[in-house]
């Protein structure tokens, strides 16, 4: 027994040394860079720090340059920060993700810092896994505010506006998008988690023009005009509409987004705002209203292409194909948001192929209120050079590349129309700009497990026709975090 | 003799069967990888077979005064002509072996004159591939603010990734497992049935929730970002399954091989690495199989672990970036797959031998 | 191979067995540290700007895995077989076992400890709320399918895998095209879930009935004159079924491959007496075969029912769990991921962990039974 005592510290004491003389080895090995991984834990160290890696000694190198004045995007431009690195996440991948690495290549060629962006396919995933282990990247785009608000309240999240000129960020932006990025930090009291960086209109309705035009159809401007286009479309042989709901994990958005584009042309504002806050119930006679309207023209068979059946297992972008047919429309209209044209064929350009109308106004009590949807960006620190990047995030400039190439509208009153690179696109961020009323995408903004849960799961069940109207809408009130 | 014929017959029958069934879902794939977007949208990969099918042989734009409310005549080149209302014409009117069927719209449509012969929708590319091997280049920012577009052997790189990913967090786990399955199956210790359950019970863990703990060790050692944080988290993740089914293997072995050696004044480590290990060569081979495709056809911990580096993305992430934001994309998808696939079958091929009869019958006569 | 016989090499060496041990640790010592520089090492080769060839890494890597582990149970090994017989007798078995149960206490033991406890705190993992994510998990209706669900999984997903796995493996093993068979089989194993997805599109798509349809199923539906289908959406909850046939496509190769190790296992000689007394090809399967290969239909069958039980990437994949066909995993990945809940995701984890133990206590009654040296 004494033998292994023995024996066995002997061994903890080896392995102790050995661990030691393991942890000195990396620093002693020429290959191995210190500096390269010490380089983060730097720059998260005051303002001055410029390029910690040029030397080893970080107080020389602040007296070297005095501390600059101005905002931070100010002092980057001004090659402040060059050298550094923000790392950005994101759920876009793709087309998108090169559109963003194109229009922010201007700032990164002027800052000299460098944005390295990573989307993903499991954004949710690598975000929280990122989060929680204290390793998220600087700056995040959230597709949906309810994720960024979960973050905020855990106190995870800058408050922007402790940072930020505030005053300058609230004269650029309708002030409806400032409250929508204003929530509740770690204490209860609201923060500024974000910076809308682009977003987009809903409630666009496309159609294929050229035959459009040829058959003389018109675009219609009240509700009843739609239904009269819809039957003369019957009449001719056609289909009216192109649905399709699928959408991987989020199969259902695109029936919430026709819900809340009805609910806003059907009851006031208020109305809207009460059910998205969870005060007005689904089973409420307004949403069960609204339900219904969409259902008249989804449930009809001889509106839809396909009927129900294509609509739940044709996907979202695949459904505008039909409109592309070679051999004439298959149907003729699609409501989506504006990015949906990114789904069209490429070669199908604006204008001539295809052609855009707002969804008419039903009530005109009511006019046509615009739904809104966008991207917020958090941060998650305050690093001078990450500020910087979420100031540059407030000015349209930032956004001109992307707006030519198409696909992003953006929210800042600072953008210039003629940046658009296509018609349909100017008409979608001038009505943003302008727009009086704006309210946001409901879905997005309620509860997660309601927003992205059973709003969607209830209203594909309703549109499989596996429910009943009432008992979808009454299984999404039961859902409804208390 | 005539029997065992019958027998034969039945027995490879049976499995032309079962093959097919298999082999048709993936068959769609590959004929689809080399079919065009609107093809692969608008028609059956089915319909490259020669059948039976109407065939347009004349199309009819009417004239934009015909009056299409009432009853239309048209006249085929072949002489037979028809005449129909809007309604029936749109369903199709046959005479003389021709078709008049109506396209699209009313008021924009066209009249189709069709005749039933033998077709094949032949119309194959390459573009496909094309496109997936070097689209979705990644364009990295300098710092002197100049931008650098890596083109499409970036896949080949992310290939190559996905090699030095794979190979050491398959040999690795099986290595461990091998050694933890000889010790469950054969020597005493305390607390043996306890731990075999711990291994049993983690089968079932999801690997999504030890991504955040994981991830929170990485930070603190600085290994995030690099293949040696992939290795280890896919051999904690695939030790359970390999031990199990290491275990299962091993202690099926005949028990009294083992007690001649231990006569013969053998440790438990010589006939581990001398008897144990040569007669699991099969049992190996095959987990070695699932672990190398679970780990090459993983997202998911490559995404957590490795995470933005350019350099250092696995073929799966690349993959992703190509198709992900359009998953309607299934042109590209089809020929993304069939990339992905290449190396596991090599790897399955290359293994086979390794499951021929005999290979241990030998020894355990010995 | 000196280190491997204690009886010749004790001799040879000093008598006092606490010489012999020290002795014998510094192998075992110099071989820690050769690993843990080797993880500095490889970790930094990669942390360095990429200017080291792929291939080098992929080589050292290869090396200080491999070769890493075998050092380092040699060296173990050779150290403990210095000491007295009784405490190799105690201690060799640790070496066996011990590198595995470190490294499944570190990546899996550790994480499920911590999920049981934040199943019984709030969505933020601050404050506790006792059972209450129990009792939403075990009496919302949306969960209640869910559990149908994996039920139906379970079921028929592994009763499905496994009988078509050992049918091919029986078959194959007599067949002359034994190879390209079993590659047939095992091919859809090669190919990611996402591919799976697309392939299993080109099945089960549905288009308006007068356009051509692109899925296998429907155009043969439309071909006898039916109406196209939406085969995993409607039909609840038989598109569950659609779902499930997917797995036993991907999954049959995993089985086929063990059943197949396992009946190349069975002596020959053993079968040719069955054979030769008479028996008939059925009752060699079943009497011989069969009980031969016990062993592996538990394993499979095991394994296949834990995969089937945290079924996620198809349902994903095809359906996103929408249309009730959710399950466990999906449930849990929507709570604990995308509404960042914490609290009711872990819950419905911990419903896995729960779920398993059947299986978990059926096995350790097979190997309690074990007879060890």
């Amino acid at each position: 027994m004494k033998t292994s005592r023995v024996l066995w510290s002997v061994l903890s004491v080896l392995l102790l040394g050995s661990m030691l003389m393991a942890a000195c080895a990396p620093a002693a090995a020429p290959t191995a860079a210190p500096a390269d991984t010490a380089a983060p834990a730097a720059t998260s160290a005051p303002a001055a720090t410029v390029a910690p890696a040029a030397t080893t000694a970080p107080a020389a190198t602040t007296a070297a340059k005095p501390a600059a004045t101005g905002s931070f995007l100010d002092r980057a431009m001004a090659g402040e920060f060059k050298g550094t690195t923000v790392t950005a996440t994101g759920p876009f991948v793709d087309q998108d993700a090169q559109k963003f690495a194109a229009t922010m290549a201007d700032f990164q060629a002027k800052t000299g810092i460098t944005i390295q962006y990573q989307g993903s396919k499991e954004f949710e995933a690598s975000i929280k896994a990122a989060m929680d282990a204290g390793n998220a990247p600087d700056v995040i785009d959230f597709p949906q505010p309810g994720l960024l608000a979960s973050f905020a309240k855990q106190g995870k999240i800058t408050d922007l506006s402790k940072q930020l000129d505030v005053a300058a960020v609230k004269a650029n932006y309708n002030p409806y998008w400032i409250d929508q990025s204003m929530m509740p930090g770690k204490d209860g009291t609201p923060i500024m988690a974000g910076i809308w960086e682009r977003v987009n209109g809903k409630g666009f309705v496309y159609y294929p023009k050229k035959a459009f035009d040829a058959a003389g159809y018109k675009v219609p401007t009240t509700f009843a005009e739609l239904t009269t286009l819809e039957d003369q479309m019957v009449k001719d042989g056609s289909t009216p509409w192109c649905i399709g709901i699928e959408s991987g994990a989020a199969t259902g958005w695109v029936a919430t987004d026709w819900i809340e584009n009805i609910m806003l042309r059907t009851t006031t504002p208020e109305n809207y705002d009460a059910w998205v806050a969870g005060k007005l119930p689904f089973s409420s006679p307004e949403v069960t209203n609204a339900a219904k309207i969409m259902a008249s023209i989804w449930q009809n068979p001889k509106y839809v292409y396909g009927g129900t059946a294509t609509i739940v297992k044709t996907s979202f972008g695949d459904s505008t194909l039909p409109m592309f047919d070679a051999k004439g429309p298959k149907c003729f209209m699609n409501m989506n948001g504006n990015f949906i044209t990114s789904f069209f064929p490429a070669t199908a350009k604006a204008g001539v192929d295809y052609g855009a109308f707002y969804f008419p106004p039903i009530d005109p009590k009511y006019g046509s209120p615009m739904e809104v949807a966008g991207d917020i960006w958090g941060a998650t620190n305050t690093k001078p050079e990450v500020m910087a990047v979420m100031q540059y995030f407030t000015k349209a400039e930032h956004l001109k590349v992307w707006m030519q190439q198409g696909g992003a509208i953006a929210p800042q009153k600072d953008a210039d129309l003629s940046w658009y690179g296509s018609d349909i696109d100017r008409v979608v961020g001038g009505a943003i700009v302008n727009a009086g009323t704006l309210r946001f995408d409901g879905s997005d903004a309620m509860p997660g497990a309601v927003g992205a849960g059973t709003f969607w799961k209830e209203m594909t069940s309703f549109v499989s026709g596996a429910e009943d109207l009432p008992t979808a809408l009454k299984n999404i009130d039961a859902s409804w975090p208390k | 003799m005539k029997s065992k014929f019958a027998g034969s017959l039945l027995v490879n029958g049976m499995l032309a069967v079962i093959c097919l069934l298999w082999t048709i879902p993936t068959f769609g794939l590959l004929v689809s990888s080399f079919r065009d977007r609107i093809d692969v949208n608008t028609s059956g990969w089915w319909t490259i077979f020669p059948h039976q099918d109407w065939v347009s042989v004349q199309e009819v734009t009417p004239d934009a005064s015909v009056n299409r409310d009432v009853p239309m005549t048209f006249k085929a080149d072949s002489g037979t002509s028809v005449t129909a209302p809007f309604e029936q014409l749109q369903i199709g009117v046959e005479k003389d072996g021709y078709r008049f069927q109506w396209i699209g719209n009313r008021r924009v449509g066209y009249l189709e004159i069709q005749k039933y012969t033998w077709t094949s929708n032949t119309n194959f590319t390459l573009e496909n591939y094309k496109q997936v091997l070097s689209s979705g280049n990644y364009t990295a920012a300098l710092k002197d603010g100049t931008t650098e577009t890596a083109l499409g052997d970036n896949m080949t790189h992310a290939f190559l990734n996905s090699v030095a990913v794979a190979v050491p967090a398959t040999v690795i786990p099986i290595a461990l497992a091998a050694f933890a399955a000889y010790g469950f199956a054969w020597m005493k210790f305390p607390g043996r049935k306890m731990l075999f359950a711990l291994v049993v019970g983690l089968l079932v863990i999801p690997l999504q929730i030890a991504l955040i703990p994981i991830l929170k060790d990485y930070v603190a050692l600085h290994v995030n970002g690099t293949f040696l944080a992939v290795w280890l988290a896919h051999t904690g993740f695939g030790l359970p399954l390999a031990t199990y089914l290491m275990f299962n293997y091993i202690s099926e072995l005949p028990r009294d091989i083992l007690e001649a050696a231990f006569v013969d004044g053998a440790s438990h480590f010589t006939i581990f690495t001398q008897l144990i290990v040569p007669l699991s060569v099969p049992a190996l081979a095959s987990f070695a199989i699932f672990q190398f495709l679970w780990v090459w056809n993983d997202y998911l911990v490559a995404l957590i672990f490795i995470g933005a580096s350019p350099t250092n993305q696995l073929i799966t992430q690349r993959l992703a970036e190509i198709v992900g934001s359009r998953g309607q994309d299934w042109h590209l998808l089809t020929a993304g797959a069939f990339i992905t696939m290449i190396l596991p079958l090599a790897v399955f091929f290359g293994l086979q031998r390794y499951f021929v009869r005999g290979m241990m019958a030998g020894s355990v006569k010995g | 191979m000196s280190m491997n016989t204690p009886e010749s090499s004790r001799k040879s060496l000093i008598s006092s067995p606490v010489v012999r041990a020290v002795a014998a640790l510094v192998p075992l010592a110099i071989s820690l540290v050769i690993l843990t520089w080797g993880f500095f090492f490889v970790r930094d080769l990669q942390l360095v700007k990429n200017t080291i060839p792929q291939l080098f890494i992929v080589v050292i890597a290869i090396i200080w895995g491999v070769g890493g582990v075998v050092l380092l149970f040699t060296t173990a090994n050779f150290f403990v077989e210095q000491l007295p017989e009784l405490w190799v007798h105690r201690l060799q078995p640790f070496i066996f076992i011990g590198p595995a149960i470190l490294m499944l206490t570190w990546a899996l033991v550790i994480p499920t400890i911590r999920t049981i406890i934040s199943a019984f705190f709030d969505e933020a993992s601050v404050g506790f709320v006792g059972m209450k994510n129990f009792v939403y998990v075990f009496t919302n209706p949306a969960m209640l399918t869910v559990f149908r669900n994996n039920l139906l999984w379970v079921i028929f997903g592994t009763t499905f895998t496994v009988s078509a796995g050992l049918i091919v493996a029986v078959l194959a093993d007599r067949s002359r095209f034994e190879v390209a068979a079993k590659a047939m089989i095992f091919m859809p194993m090669a190919i990611s879930f996402v591919g799976a997805g697309v392939i299993w599109n080109f099945v089960y798509a549905a288009k308006p009935v007068d356009a051509p349809q692109i899925g296998l199923l429907n155009s043969i539906v439309v071909g006898f004159g039916g109406q196209p289908q939406a085969w995993t959406a409607f039909f609840q909850p038989w598109n569950n079924f659609f779902l499930i046939v997917i797995v036993i496509w991907l999954q049959a190769g995993y089985s086929m491959v063990l059943f197949s190790a396992a009946i190349k296992g069975i002596p020959a000689e053993i079968m040719e007496a069955a054979r030769v007394d008479g028996a008939t090809e059925l009752q060699v399967f079943f009497q011989i075969m069969i009980p031969q290969i016990m062993g592996t239909i538990i394993a499979v069958s095991t394994t296949v029912v834990i995969f089937t039980l945290k079924i996620f990437d198809v349902v994903w994949v095809m359906t996103g769990g929408q249309y009730d066909t959710s399950v466990i995993s999906t449930e849990f990945y929507r709570q604990y991921f995308t509404y960042n809940n914490n609290g009711i995701g872990s819950a419905i984890a911990v419903v896995l962990f729960i779920a398993v133990i059947p299986v978990m206590v059926y096995n350790l009654r097979q190997f309690a039974q074990r007879e060890v040296f």
